[in-house]
C-alpha cells in the first residue's frame, strides 16, 4: 500500500452513516490528497454517493467526522455551508440540469447568483466553459433537447464554471456510449489539471477510471476494502477488489442473494444426487 | 418566453384585476361615506318595526343618509336611532322622521320630512317629530276590534 | 372477528389522525421558512413576475369564462324564483351579493387550486425528483427563496384580482341575462345593485376571503410539491393531494370567516 501525500483536502474519520435503520457507511476512514483525481468504486448502494452527500454537507454523519479543507463539515452554520459549497462542484447522476432555462443559462447560473459580472462578462465564461466540453453550439438549447451525453457534458461544464478547488462526479459514465465515456474522462481528467482542483470520482466503471485517476478506493459492507494506485490495483490479489476488476461473477461479493436452500425451495427431498448439483 | 412578453402580460393581469376591483367598488357598491362628509343626528321611536343598521334615510325619495346606530334606551323605553346624514343636506329643525317601507315587502327605510324651521339640525341634534312604524299585526287588531265596536253599536 | 376489524379500522383512523396533524406542523414550518425567504422575491421581481404570470395570467380564460357563465346563470336561476315575488328587479343584487361574497372568492380558489395550484406542486415535485433541487443547494442557492417563494407570492398576489375578475365578469353575466334575455331596465338594474351591495361589508370582505384562499393554496401547493417523493407516483399523488387539500381547507377556511364576519356586522 503506498502512503498519499499530506496536507489531504478531504479526510473522512470512522464515519457512521444510516438510513433510518439501515447502516450505510460504517466507521469508515479515507483520505483525498490535494490536486488529485480519485474514484471511489463499490457495488450498488454501498454508500459511494453516501460519502459525497456528506462531504458536501447534505447529510450529517451520526459518528465520526468530515473535513474539508481542515474544516469539520457538520459544524458549519448554513451561511458557512453556502460559502463551503462555492468552491465545490458537483456532478448529478443525470446532470440535473435545469428544465426551465436553456443550457447558456445554467452554466451562467452560478455566475449570475454569486458573482457580480456583467453580461458581457458572463457571456464570454460561459462560452469559454461550453467550448471545453465541445457543446458551445449547444448554448440556445433546452436540456430536454439535448441527448443523455450531451446533457452529463453540460453539466459537468455547469459543475466547473466557478473554478472549484473540489469537484465530485456521481456515476459521470453512467450509461453513456462509448465515444461520451471517452470525452468525459479526458475531461475529468483534464479539468483537473488544468484548475490544479481535486476530484472525487463516484463509479463502478473500473476500465475508465483506471486510465484517469490518480488513487482508487474500494467500499464493500460501509468499510474501505481496497486502495492504491491504478498500477497497485491492477497487480492487486485482494479478492474483493480482484474480484471487482477482473469482472468475476462469484467471489467476495456473491452471486446469489441469500436464499433458502435451493433444493427445499424446490420441495424436493434432499436425495444426495441433487445435493451435488446445486451449490 | 420572452422576458418581455411576460412582463407585457403580467401588468395586463394586474390592471385588469385592478379595473375589475375599482368596478366593483365604485359601480357596484356604495362607499359607506366618511365621517367628515356627514353629521349624525338623534330620532326616538316608540316603535321602529323592521328598522335594521344600515337602513337609508331618504328625503323626497332621495338618499340623503344612513342609520348608523339603533339602541334601546331603559329609562324612558323608547328606541333611539342614528341618523348620519350627507352634509350637503341641511333639513329644518321641525322635520319629521317617520318609519317607512318601501312597497309591501320591500326594505323599511327612514323617510325624513322637512319642517318649516330657519334654524337647521346640526349635529348631536334631536328629531322631536317621529313616526314610528306600522307594526301590521297591531292594525289588524285595530281593524278587528274596530269592527267588534261597530258590530256592537249596531245591536 | 368484527372486534379485530373494528380494532384496526380505529387503529388506522388514530394514524391517519396524527398523520394529518404531523404534516400540518411541517406545512407550518415551511410556511415559516418561505416567509423569511422572501427577500429574493421582492429584490429580484423578475422571478415572482414570472410566476405570476404562469398562475395568474394562464388562469385568465378559466376563470373569466367560469365567472361569465356561473353570473348568467344566478341571473337565470334567480329571475325564476323573484318573478314569483314580483322582484325580478333585484335580480342584480341578487347575482352581485352571491358573487362578491362568496362564489367569487371560492369558485376561483376551487379553479385556482385545480389549475394553478397543482401545476406549482407538480413542477416543485418533479424538480425534486431529478435532483434539480439538491444541485441548487449545492451551487450555495437556496432552493426555497429561489423556486418556492416566488410561486408562493405568486399565488398570493394573483387570488385576489381573479376572484375580483370573476365576479365581475359574473355581474357582467347577470347583467346580459337580465337586461337582454330577461328585459329589465339597465338603470334600475345598476340602482337597484348600487343599493344593496355596499363595499366595506360585502365587496372588502371577498377580497380578504380571496387573500387568505390564496395564501392557504400556495403554501399547500408549494410544501406538497417540495415535499413529494421524488418519482413519477410520488409527483401525481402529491398533485392530487393539492387539489383536494386545498379544496377542503378553502371550504373550511370559507365558513370561519364568513361566521367570523356576518357576526361582527
Amino acid at each position: 500500500m503506498s502512503t498519499l501525500p499530506d496536507s489531504p483536502l478531504v479526510e473522512i474519520e470512522n464515519v457512521d452513516f444510516a438510513y433510518g435503520k439501515r447502516a450505510i457507511l460504517k466507521g469508515i476512514s479515507l483520505t483525498v490528497p490535494r490536486g488529485k483525481v480519485v474514484a471511489i468504486m463499490g457495488g450498488s448502494g454501498c454508500g459511494k454517493t453516501t460519502l459525497l452527500r456528506l462531504i458536501g454537507g447534505q447529510l450529517i454523519a451520526s459518528k465520526g467526522s468530515v473535513r474539508v479543507n481542515d474544516q469539520d463539515v457538520a459544524s458549519l452554520d448554513r451561511e458557512g455551508m453556502y460559502q463551503m459549497r462555492r468552491k465545490m462542484g458537483m456532478l448529478f447522476q443525470f446532470g440535473a440540469l435545469f428544465t426551465d432555462m436553456n443550457v447558456f443559462d445554467n452554466i451562467a447560473f452560478q455566475l449570475r447568483e454569486h458573482a457580480d459580472l456583467p453580461e458581457d462578462m458572463i457571456r464570454d465564461l460561459v462560452l469559454m466553459k461550453l467550448n471545453a466540453v465541445g457543446l458551445r453550439g449547444t448554448a440556445k438549447l433546452f436540456p430536454s433537447e439535448l441527448s443523455g451525453g450531451m446533457a452529463r457534458r453540460v453539466a459537468l461544464a455547469r459543475a466547473a464554471v466557478l473554478d472549484p478547488t473540489l469537484i465530485m462526479y456521481d456515476e459521470p459514465f453512467a450509461g453513456l456510449d462509448p465515444i461520451s465515456l471517452a470525452v468525459v474522462g479526458q475531461t475529468i481528467r483534464k479539468l483537473n489539471d488544468a484548475l490544479g482542483a481535486t476530484s472525487i470520482v463516484v463509479t463502478h466503471d473500473v476500465v475508465e477510471s483506471l486510465q484517469i485517476v490518480d488513487y482508487l478506493y474500494f467500499i464493500s459492507d460501509g468499510k474501505i476494502v481496497g486502495q492504491g494506485t491504478p498500477d497497485e490495483i491492477r497487480a492487486s490479489t485482494e479478492p474483493y477488489v480482484k474480484q471487482f476488476v477482473h469482472a468475476e461473477m462469484d467471489g467476495p461479493v456473491p452471486f446469489h442473494y441469500p436464499a433458502k436452500n435451493y433444493a427445499v425451495d424446490l420441495n424436493l427431498s434432499a436425495s444426495t444426487s441433487l445435493k451435488k448439483s446445486v451449490s | 418566453m420572452e422576458r418581455k412578453t411576460m412582463d407585457f402580460w403580467v401588468g395586463l393581469f394586474i390592471l385588469m384585476g385592478f379595473a375589475a376591483l375599482l368596478m366593483l367598488a365604485l359601480r357596484v357598491s356604495i362607499g359607506s361615506d366618511r365621517v367628515e362628509n356627514t353629521y349624525a343626528v338623534e330620532a326616538r321611536f316608540e316603535n321602529i318595526g323592521g328598522l335594521k343598521a344600515k337602513a337609508p334615510v331618504k328625503s323626497a325619495g332621495v338618499l340623503i343618509g344612513r342609520v348608523t346606530d339603533i339602541h334601546f334606551d331603559n329609562e324612558k323605553f323608547q328606541a333611539v336611532a342614528t341618523l348620519t346624514l350627507d352634509k350637503r343636506y341641511s333639513f329644518p329643525k321641525d322635520s319629521s322622521a317617520s318609519i317607512l317601507t318601501s312597497g309591501l315587502l320591500g326594505e323599511v327605510y327612514i323617510g325624513l320630512d322637512a319642517g318649516g324651521d330657519d334654524k337647521k339640525l346640526v349635529a348631536g341634534d334631536k328629531i322631536k317629530l317621529t313616526q314610528s312604524a306600522v307594526v301590521l299585526e297591531r292594525l289588524i287588531g285595530q281593524l278587528m276590534f274596530g269592527k267588534a265596536a261597530e258590530g256592537a253599536d249596531k245591536k | 372477528m368484527i372486534t379485530q376489524n373494528l380494532g384496526k379500522a380505529i387503529r388506522n383512523l388514530g394514524a391517519r389522525g396524527i398523520e394529518t396533524i404531523w404534516r400540518g406542523g411541517a406545512m407550518a414550518r415551511f410556511f415559516w421558512l418561505v416567509l423569511t425567504q422572501s427577500g429574493m422575491s421582492f429584490r429580484r421581481i423578475g422571478l415572482s413576475i414570472r410566476e405570476i404570470y404562469f398562475s395568474g395570467v394562464m388562469s385568465l380564460v378559466i376563470i373569466m369564462v367560469s365567472g361569465l357563465f356561473i353570473g348568467m346563470v344566478l341571473g337565470l336561476q334567480g329571475f325564476e324564483t323573484l318573478q314569483k315575488y314580483g322582484a325580478e328587479e333585484t335580480m342584480g343584487v341578487l347575482v352581485a351579493l352571491s358573487l362578491v361574497r362568496e362564489l367569487g372568492p371560492v369558485v376561483t380558489a376551487l379553479l385556482f387550486a385545480s389549475r394553478a395550484g397543482s401545476a406549482i406542486t407538480a413542477e416543485i415535485g418533479l424538480m425534486k425528483a431529478t435532483e434539480q433541487l439538491k444541485a441548487m443547494d449545492m451551487m450555495a442557492v437556496d432552493p426555497i427563496a429561489r423556486v418556492v417563494a416566488p410561486r408562493f407570492w405568486a399565488g398570493v398576489v394573483s387570488m385576489p384580482l381573479l376572484a375580483a375578475l370573476f365576479s365581475s365578469m359574473g355581474i357582467f353575466g347577470g347583467y346580459i341575462v337580465g337586461t337582454v334575455l330577461v328585459g329589465i331596465d339597465s338603470g334600475v338594474f345598476w340602482s337597484n345593485m348600487q343599493a344593496a351591495v355596499d363595499f366595506r361589508y360585502d365587496v372588502m370582505s371577498g377580497i380578504v376571503k380571496s387573500i387568505v384562499f390564496g395564501i392557504a393554496i400556495s403554501v399547500i401547493a408549494t410544501f406538497e410539491g417540495f415535499d413529494a417523493e421524488p418519482t413519477a407516483e410520488g409527483v401525481s399523488r402529491a398533485t392530487t393531494r393539492t387539489v383536494v387539500t386545498s379544496a377542503l381547507t378553502v371550504l373550511a377556511l370559507d365558513l370561519m370567516l364568513t361566521g367570523f364576519m356576518l357576526r361582527s356586522l
